[in-house]
């Protein structure tokens, strides 16, 4: 069996007399079970021969074809034509990545992709006598890691990171899931000083937790999952003097005390009441607020049976 | 239908007009929202408790689960955060029992115990899987003709899809727009709308918030938006409180209204702006309302 598709491609020719971009339709017969690359390969090798893009493996391995379909990073090798197929029969949408430059077509620009890969010292920094072999660890102290490891490089976390999108000091979540890789492999002494860097603005902080490249990741890396995992490691490891670490811990203090969330207080305790230029921030806001009648009350009272939930705050925290 | 009712702290606190017009709705849909259960409920850790314990985070919604599961009802929330946190709790009990019997074993002290039977349920999604669109389109009394409303989802109720059961409910993919749809309104399609707010990152970094606020209502404003409507608390906490902020940061005047999904039901349903607190928002809704008492 075949299929209809209709491909709404966005192209880019950095050659043309006045570059831009614009859209192309087209539509081809495919096989059912073909996948979104095998139709944009049919378009370039029988439709239109100027139609770029990149691939190689054709099996998810590669990382090279990641690309946004319907508005979202995918590999295109191991996307199902029907699976993106708008149910109101409208054109499969094509654009390239997102967060990197277009070279041409769908091919984008790796090298700020690199750059933030390199920017996270992606090697073992052993310290002591060197082994006569290799750096050994054991199985289990690994394990945590194979999932990180399992990055191709693709670059599709990259494309959708709400953060990248306004802020391109941001290290990302496939710089930062790398990060993670040696900050949890038990034969690098650098721990402290990798999180303590990775403290910094641009780095572990200023992700915003929308979870796009847990979504998009092909390879279940879980990038925010071990962005997660590096705050919980910086806290433990002292370095709690950035607004993030002081938020994440003030927000818990408050859960523990009062059971629910103060919001009066998060942003104070975030701050420290004496900052004078974060609260003056707070303030238009607090005014508006007031002015509506609508400020979260002063002394909001703990839930009932908040003995329990201390008591569970207490258990937990001890098992660590 | 009754349900065990978890409105969150947001819509108990800063966001009161979310629980009063939730109220409203409810009483004509025929929902029964019992709080009772509830009570002794904590956050669900809103994602930031995570960060720094997850087991933490989860024992505290375990236990919340197992209040509502005593009650033998339903869970209902409010809050796309609420929901996305509870779900991703939810699935890590379902995919490894053994983890869930040792935090049960810190609940028993309070005599409490989590089966593991119980399906948070946002009340939008409760709207369309429970209730049902056709109920909820004989309630409509002044449908909301030639208003043009922006969904913006936050992200917790959309990723990541597997914790929130997409592929058992693809029509949870576009609820928002089925129910703007059903109270007579016009879907404004964009970008931004399953897109991160920023509120997350408020305190940690403001500009990159303000951006995203900026980004997202400018946006909507763009493609002809008279407004957003959200399922999410803090999304309209963001989107709406710090939208003069964000103007200011790009220099243009904004004026996006923000409302909560039962405001804009509530509006359809013929309730009083009053009652549904559409006066309490910071970017007004004067214009939006009179608009639509002038609408034929
Ligand atoms: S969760 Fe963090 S790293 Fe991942 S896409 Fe969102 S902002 Fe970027
Ligand atoms: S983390 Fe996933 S999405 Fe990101 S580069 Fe690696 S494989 Fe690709
Ligand atoms: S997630 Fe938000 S609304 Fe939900 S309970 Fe916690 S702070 Fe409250
Ligand atoms: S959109 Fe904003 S408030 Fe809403 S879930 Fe995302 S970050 Fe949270
Ligand atoms: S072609 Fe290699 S990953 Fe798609």
């Amino acid at each position: 069996m075949t299929m209809d598709v209709t491909l709404n491609v966005k192209r880019y020719n950095p050659d043309a007399a006045k570059p831009a971009s614009y859209n192309q339709e087209y539509r081809i017969d495919l096989e059912d079970g073909s996948s979104l690359l095998d139709g944009l390969i049919k378009v370039r090798e029988e439709m239109d021969g100027t139609l770029a893009l990149r691939c190689s493996c054709r099996s998810a391995i590669c990382g090279s074809c990641a690309m946004r379909v319907n508005g979202r990073a995918v590999l295109a090798c191991n996307t199902k034509m029907k699976d993106v197929m708008p149910k109101d029969g409208s054109p499969v949408k094509v654009e390239p990545a997102g967060n990197m430059g277009v070279v041409k077509d769908l091919i984008v620009n790796f090298d700020v992709f690199w750059g933030k890969i390199k920017a996270v010292k992606p090697w073992l920094q052993p310290e002591g006598p060197v082994p006569q072999g290799e750096y050994l660890a054991p199985n289990e102290a690994m394990l945590h890691l194979a999932g990180v490891m399992g990055c191709i490089m693709c670059g599709a976390c990259v494309s959708d990171c709400t953060v990248l999108e306004v802020d391109k000091n941001f290290l990302g979540p496939a710089a930062l899931a790398k990060a993670y890789r040696f900050v949890g492999d038990p034969r690098d002494a650098h721990e402290k000083d990798r999180l303590k860097d990775l403290t910094k603005y641009g780095g572990m902080w200023d992700c915003t937790r929308c979870m796009q490249c847990v979504q998009v990741c092909p390879k279940g890396v879980d990038p925010m999952g071990r962005i997660m995992k590096m705050r919980d490691k910086a806290l433990a490891a002292g370095y709690n003097n950035t607004y993030g670490a002081r938020h994440a811990l003030a927000f818990t203090d408050l859960v523990r005390h009062g059971g629910h969330l103060d919001e009066l207080r998060l942003p104070i305790k975030t701050f420290g009441i004496f900052n004078v230029k974060e609260m003056l921030k707070l303030a238009p806001i607090g005014m508006r607020s007031q002015m509506v009648g609508k400020v979260p009350p002063l002394f909001p009272k703990p839930i009932p049976g908040i003995q329990n939930v201390r008591r569970i705050f207490e258990k937990v925290e001890a098992k660590r | 239908m009754k349900y065990a009712f978890y409105p969150g702290c947001v819509a108990r606190g800063a966001a009161p007009e979310l629980f009063a017009s939730t109220i409203e709705v409810a009483r004509r849909l025929g929902i029964e929202l019992d709080y009772e259960p509830m009570r002794g409920a904590s956050c669900t850790g809103a994602g930031v408790l995570q960060e720094k314990n997850q087991r933490l985070g989860d024992t505290l919604n375990a236990r919340t689960f197992a209040m509502a599961e005593k009650a033998g009802l339903p869970l209902m929330v409010i809050c796309s955060t609420c929901q996305g946190v509870m779900s991703q709790a939810s699935k890590r009990f379902k995919d490894d029992p053994a983890y869930l019997a040792e935090i049960n074993k810190d609940l028993a002290e309070e005599g409490l115990q989590y089966k593991g039977t119980v399906e948070p349920k946002h009340l939008l999604w409760a709207i369309i899987e429970d209730i049902g669109i056709d109920k909820l389109k004989a309630q409509v009394v002044k449908p909301l003709k030639g208003m043009k409303l922006a969904p913006f989802y936050g992200c917790y109720i959309v990723r990541p899809s597997a914790a929130l059961g997409f592929a058992e409910h693809p029509e949870r993919e576009d609820s928002l727009e089925q129910v703007i749809k059903a109270v007579g309104a016009e879907v404004v399609d964009f970008r931004g709308k399953t897109l991160c707010c920023g509120f997350p990152i408020l305190t940690i970094n403001q500009n990159n918030a303000l951006k995203m606020v900026a980004n997202h209502t400018l946006e909507a404003k763009g493609n002809g938006a008279d407004a957003m409507v959200t399922p999410c608390p803090l999304c309209h906490l963001n989107l709406d409180g710090y939208q003069p902020a964000a103007a200011g940061l790009r220099k243009q005047p904004i004026d996006m209204p923000i409302i909560h999904l039962p405001q804009m039901l509530g509006m359809a349903m013929g309730i009083e702006p009053k009652a549904l607190k559409l006066n309490k928002h910071l970017v007004s809704t004067k214009k939006l309302l009179s608009d639509l008492v002038l609408a034929p």
